[in-house]
């Protein structure tokens, strides 16, 4: 080890080009939600208070499923990429902040799964 | 790491509270409450693929008074976070930094996301026919 230069062990340990990411993928997932989550708000006020049969024929629409399917996605991604900044300001304990993340990520996967599966449930039933 | 004794910059509740500085951690604690309102839309959601018997308890629950208040909060949450979520954009873009702006925008925020709740509600109650 000690016959490499300073320059040799870092080398391509550096930055992988990803110090934005976070900051651009919470950007572009806010970007997405103006517009998703007014026209979910809008519809919810007219589907919410409805019965069941008007929920499932609502969601039946492929263009409904698939802008719920891109809400979905667009708010638990923005959703687990927040949290993730305040566990990281708050929790100060190593293990425990990775711990935190590593539960609350997966929970967020968990969450949206479910959500999806729910979405594409009703607009493929037959 | 080794504790240093150098001296700390002023803890928060030192500064006085600002408009500024209200909504930046309003607009964090607004962000928690929504990812903790996600749960409504996953129970909500998953009743209405479970069928029309758990759908309407999912509905019983929720339009309780219980359920009332706590979607007039996420409502509000949500609009609030919308719309100062904009303000922050328009930030990332390099405008309205000037305190003037940044005061007026703050204003602007709390009064739209208000009157976006009020309204949401309103068409709400009027869709449902007074109920």
């Amino acid at each position: 080890m000690k016959f490499r230069t300073p320059l040799g062990r870092v080398r391509g340990l550096g930055s992988a080009k990803s110090g934005t990411h976070h900051w651009w993928m919470q950007r572009l997932t806010a970007i997405a939600l103006v517009p998703l989550s007014l026209w979910f708000v809008a519809s919810l006020i007219i589907v919410v208070t409805a019965e069941h049969a008007l929920v499932v024929a609502w969601l039946h629409s492929p263009l409904v499923a698939i802008l719920c399917c891109a809400l979905i996605v667009a708010i638990f991604y923005h959703g687990q990429l927040g949290l993730q900044v305040v566990v990281e300001d708050y929790v100060h304990t190593e293990w425990l902040k990775v711990a935190s993340l590593v539960v609350m990520k997966l929970l967020c996967l968990l969450l949206a799964t479910a959500c999806l599966f729910a979405v594409l449930s009703i607009a493929f039933r037959s | 790491m080794e504790k240093s004794q150098r001296p700390l910059s002023p803890h928060l509740q030192i500064y006085r509270p600002q408009l500024t500085s209200v909504l930046s951690i309003t607009h964090r604690a607004s962000g928690i409450a929504l990812v903790l309102g996600t749960l409504v839309l996953v129970y909500w959601l998953l009743a209405a693929a479970s069928g029309a018997e758990a759908y309407s308890s999912a509905q019983q629950l929720l339009g309780s008074w219980l359920g009332r208040i706590l979607m007039l909060g996420f409502s509000f949450a949500l609009f609030f976070h919308l719309c100062n979520g904009i303000r922050h954009l328009f930030w990332d873009a390099g405008l309205g930094f000037e305190l003037k702006t940044a005061y007026a925008s703050g204003k602007a925020v709390v009064a739209v996301s208000v009157i976006m709740t009020v309204l949401a509600w309103v068409l709400a109650y009027a869709m449902r026919g007074g109920g």
